[in-house]
């Protein structure tokens, strides 16, 4: 965590407010990027990460030596085409890669814990936004990004409305529900119950809370595949034995499976930042910020809307998305909506789901054509 | 381009609003947009069709008319278009309705299930019509609700909505439909194109 080298850092000297009314300024943006900018400047995408993505999108990541997040979707002729376009990421403000975040040391050289404050996905995109000025980007071409990346994509074009020419959020939701913040409060309380988490103040890499984060990774886990696709991977089978054993150890595959998530997860994410994140998660509401109308959110916007669910996704299901589709639709705005048939679950848009890729590159190059 | 686009294309004036419901593969949408300068949606319920507006680079939302219409406000598009479609829902007059609230004109279009073809198969080999307008079998086919032209016609009088033009297509020819000649068109036309409001 936080290995320095190979982190591109762009340190924000603007006083950034936030939601819970701490003022941060001189703070890090850890970022990447991937193709190059053109003259007019006009071929930018922004991509917003997922609860434990990073900046990394493609390509190896060069702190975990593993494939980035989206490398089925960003690449070189890929959906998201970096020989024709300029792919910004950044790691969110409370995560672990290099922004901002918990395992930051306070004014006092003392590392923050939990004193570091409740950050919101209004925050992460404000602070994100500073990344326009740094490379001059007047309007980007694009903002996309699936989940939490979704739900950023769509407060980004409520906050700042003119600077996207087109908005693709994925997999997502305008409002964490119940069922969401359920899932999210099982992985805080894994966490906080290690008695390595100590409050917070977990400092050495030996000490620190992995058993909990593992537990909490494991439990968000199932929620991003579906039934069916778990059943047809998995099924009832036993790993490396012939017969169960009687006991407590991984009998079957699924158990093995998850426990492997689980422990290479903890290799690369601090327990606190899941605690930030998800708790960004869970408070983000975007039509409550608009008095319950969620079509207000978008009613200063001419952007291009396209909206992508999936058939197998029951943690931001169809539904949730076509509520967005249904807000946009009401106040006129140009919005396309398709859901993509897959069994893959929430993280098909992680995975090679050609109907997918193909829409998003159909609807990106189309769209870019017209510019 | 099907005649019939061609019709429907000369009925809207250029840089208009339109929604094409049950747009299929959006060679309609592809044809306005590019030749009339219209800034047009589709809903399509097949995936398969869906994906190919996308690539023609039509903003096309998934979606079934008989659920998906009621998200549009009134008269949020100066025309919206059905071709071909209105005999396949469970209930052709609500989808009727809905077409008229948001669209401020509409363009339905029907397979003349009259047509002269249709009686003589129906007639002559006693077993269900296959035509070119409707090409499939009684077991197969997505037509639920099937009318004529004049059944058509009588029913929009009916409901009190304005026919500002009728037309009646067969092959390459299309024309006028009016009250006297209705009998007549209805013989001979396989599809009727009507502009309506409400």
């Amino acid at each position: 965590m936080n290995t320095e080298k190979n982190i591109k850092t762009l340190i924000v000297k603007k006083p950034l407010k936030l939601d819970c009314g701490k003022i941060i300024n001189d703070f890090p943006i850890a970022y990447e990027t991937y193709g190059s900018l053109n003259s007019k400047k006009d071929n930018a995408i922004l991509v917003f990460h997922a609860l434990t993505g990073d900046q990394f999108v493609t390509g190896i990541n060069p702190v975990t030596n593993k494939e980035g997040w989206w490398s089925y979707a960003v690449g070189p002729d890929k959906a998201i085409d970096t020989n024709k376009y300029f792919v910004i990421c950044s790691n969110v403000i409370g995560g672990c890669m290099g922004s901002y975040g918990p395992s930051h040391k306070d004014p006092d050289q003392k590392i923050f814990g939990t004193n570091f404050p409740v950050i919101t996905i209004n925050d992460m995109v404000n602070a994100q936004y500073n990344l326009l000025d740094h490379f001059g980007i007047d309007k980007l071409f694009s903002i996309t990004g699936g989940s939490m990346g979704g739900m950023q994509v769509l407060q980004f074009i409520s906050n700042f409305p003119d600077k996207s020419k087109t908005v693709i959020p994925i997999a997502t939701t305008s409002s964490h529900s119940a069922q969401n913040i359920a899932f999210n409060e099982l992985g805080r309380q894994a966490i906080t119950a290690d008695s390595n988490w100590k409050d917070g103040n977990y400092t050495s890499n030996d000490t620190n809370p992995g058993k909990g984060l593992a537990v909490a990774r494991m439990a968000a886990h199932i929620t991003y595949l579906s039934k069916k696709g778990l059943q047809e991977k998995f099924g009832r089978k036993l790993q490396e034995r012939e017969d169960l054993k009687f006991g407590f150890d991984a009998d079957f595959q699924i158990e093995s499976y998850l426990r492997y998530q689980g422990s290479v997860f903890v290799d690369r994410f601090d327990a606190n930042s899941y605690l930030y994140i998800t708790r960004a998660m869970d408070y983000f509401d975007l039509a409550k910020q608009f008095n319950g109308n969620l079509s207000d959110a978008f009613i200063n916007t001419n952007a291009k809307f396209f909206i992508i669910s999936f058939t197998s996704d029951w943690l931001y299901p169809t539904q949730e998305n076509k509520d967005i589709v249904i807000a946009l639709n009401s106040i006129g705005a140009d919005v396309g909506f398709v859901e993509i048939k897959s069994d893959k679950g929430h993280d098909s848009f992680l995975l090679d789901v050609p109907d997918f890729l193909n829409a998003l590159k159909n609807f990106l190059d189309k769209s870019y054509e017209e510019n | 381009m099907k005649n019939e686009f061609q019709v429907i294309a000369d009925l809207i004036e250029k840089d208009k609003k339109v929604l094409d419901v049950g747009c299929a593969d959006g060679t309609l949408m592809k044809f306005l947009k590019d030749n009339k300068n219209i800034n047009i949606r589709g809903l399509e319920i097949s995936k398969e069709k869906v994906q190919e507006c996308i690539a023609k680079g039509l903003t096309v939302i998934e979606g079934n008319a008989e659920k998906d219409l009621k998200q549009f406000p009134d008269k949020s598009f100066d025309y919206v278009v059905l071709s071909q479609t209105l005999q396949a829902f469970l209930n052709p007059e609500l989808v009727l309705d809905e077409l008229l609230r948001v669209g401020k004109k509409a363009i339905v279009t029907i397979p003349n299930f009259g047509y002269w073809k249709v009686r003589f198969h129906l007639l002559f080999k006693g077993t269900m019509p296959i035509t070119k307008t409707l090409p499939d079998e009684w077991y197969n086919t997505p037509n639920l609700h099937m009318c004529t032209i004049k059944d058509f016609f009588h029913f929009v009088k009916s409901k009190d909505i304005k026919i500002f033009k009728s037309l009646a297509l067969n092959n390459l020819n299309s024309s006028i439909i009016n009250e006297s000649n209705l009998g007549v068109k209805n013989l001979f036309a396989d599809l009727g194109i009507f502009l309506i409001e409400k």
